[in-house]
């Protein structure tokens, strides 16, 4: 039985928290965010959901709230955009270190200064490094099934997940969303058993200080040193891969959609030409693609979906046939390129995959587009890698007037 | 053989010495005059300002006061409080 509803990202978001039966919600209302905010201290407000909302003063303490709540053993939730995400950073670090299985929905949006309101990817892929899995959502069904796909990712690995979507674009924009069934979800996910143990009767200390190297504690077992836990962290990650494809495959044997593990692809049997991206801008490729067929150029889409961990294996067989790639993404790593492309780039080195890359910033600060423009800007990439200049040429900035 | 460490985050249990042989970080040692010392020449408990302000916890306030060498960083505040000046600092490796 499906239950299909009109509703924004955000809405889908909320609904998937609920769903989760989250017990701790702690949040700072942030644009584009804060209808996703609102909606679950309505929820707790009205008694629908069963959960702590705690209200705080800053993005820094709501995420300082999901960490005590955490380690405690509650499930816990939080979102936030931009600036709000970079004010978590610390924590998202400290996160990250102490193993604790939050869920954060991050709406992405641009990076000030200047002042943006408006959506791309510069804030979460700035937070790269962290230890967080990363997850970019394409579409409102995916936001949705992917915070239930979170929580059980997160709580089977102890890893905290970020689940990324495009502000506005996504966050505020109505579709069809088939909810999924309560009492399905509940057997989808175990509840969540802490590693982390709190009891009067049997004490710890959490994140005391580490020194460099090993040495045994006072009962004599010998604790780890600052790389062994940061090796522990790095080992889970990598194989990270494993249980995202799974926890993928579960979900669409109970609720029958498969977003695709850590990418997918879109008319890549025979494709020649790739266009890949992340998020609703990998949405619009799919889109160019169908143009760029009907003129004859054999163009697929590869999105990817999970940026951390990075899909290094999935992409060296999914590009093998490659001619050409063309990497469209809403951020820029200043002084170098965009962090999707070297990613991608770093992943081919010494692979079958040696085909010509060339990278097209595009969107930034919510600057509009539209899958014609990325059919043409494939076209120009075309010419640039033709002419053999794709290594020694410049990102191209789509739309951007550079006077290049 | 070694007990594993199976956290995949930094936990212990609150016990002394969880953060190691922490005394091996100094270089002054307290050494106590007990001529001088108020609860060792009066035999009673009494004074005991070295166990009230050391910040470390390691002075025992017995007769005679103990101070746990394995733990103490030598900080000083001891000596420097001791109404008595029964306490000397003394740089670690000279014999007292």
């Amino acid at each position: 039985m499906s239950n299909v509803q009109i509703m924004t990202g955000n809405t889908a978001a909320a609904f998937g928290a609920k769903l989760c039966r989250v017990q701790v919600v702690s949040a700072y209302p942030i644009t584009p965010q804060t209808s996703l905010t609102e909606n679950l201290s309505q929820a707790v407000e009205g008694g629908e959901l069963k959960a702590e909302f705690i209200r705080v003063e800053s993005e820094h303490s709501a995420l300082t709230v999901c960490i005590s709540a955490s380690s405690v053993g509650a499930r816990v939730f939080t979102s936030t955009s931009s600036h709000g995400l970079l004010y978590m950073h610390e924590q998202l670090h400290w996160a990250a270190g102490s193993r604790l299985p939050i869920v954060l929905c991050c709406v992405n949006r641009g990076v000030g200064a200047p002042w943006s309101i408006f959506n791309d990817q510069q804030d979460a892929v700035s937070q790269r490094d962290t230890g967080w899995i990363q997850i970019y959502c394409r579409d409102n069904q995916e936001i949705i099934d992917t915070v239930i796909q979170a929580y059980r990712i997160a709580e089977a690995l102890y890893v905290p997940v970020m689940v990324c979507y495009d502000g506005f674009v996504l966050s505020h924009t109505m579709m069809p969303v088939d909810v999924p069934d309560a009492a399905a979800v509940d057997d989808f996910l175990p509840p969540y058993k802490p590693h982390t143990i709190l009891s009067p009767e049997d004490p710890r200390n959490i994140n005391p200080v580490i020194f460099p190297w090993r040495r045994p504690d006072a009962e004599g077992v010998l604790r780890d040193g600052y790389m062994e836990l940061r090796y522990k962290l790095q080992d889970t990650l990598e194989e990270a891969g494993k249980t995202i494809v799974s926890v993928g495959e579960a979900f669409a044997g109970i609720f029958g959609r498969n977003h695709g593990g850590m990418l997918w692809t879109y008319r890549m049997e025979d494709a020649e030409i790739v266009l890949c991206s992340m998020g609703s801008l990998a949405t619009e490729a799919t889109t160019a693609a169908d143009m760029l067929r009907d003129r004859g150029i054999a163009a697929g889409v590869a999105g990817i979906r999970v940026f951390r961990p990075f899909p290094r294996k999935e992409v060296r067989e999914v590009f093998r046939r490659a001619r050409a790639i063309v990497v469209f993404e809403k951020d820029i790593s200043y002084g170098y390129e965009g962090a999707l492309c070297s990613d991608l780039k770093a992943a081919f080195y010494r692979s079958d995959v040696a085909a010509p890359i060339h990278n097209v910033i595009a969107g930034l600060g919510g600057r509009d587009v539209k899958a014609r423009e990325l059919a043409e800007a494939t076209v120009a990439a075309l010419d640039i890698i033709e002419a053999g200049q794709a290594d020694e040429k410049r990102q191209t900035w789509l739309n951007c007037h550079t006077g290049n | 053989m070694e007990k594993k460490d199976d956290n995949i985050s930094a936990m212990c249990r609150p016990a002394v010495g969880e953060a190691g042989k922490t005394g091996d970080w100094r270089d002054m040692r307290p050494v106590i005059d007990e001529s001088k010392c108020i609860p060792a020449v009066k035999k009673r408990a009494a004074c005991f300002l070295c166990w009230l302000y050391c910040p470390e916890g390691v002075i025992r306030a017995t007769i005679p006061v103990e101070i746990d060498l394995d733990y103490c960083k030598g900080c000083g505040i001891c000596a420097e409080e001791c109404p008595a000046k029964a306490i000397t600092m003394v740089p670690e490796g000279d014999k007292a």
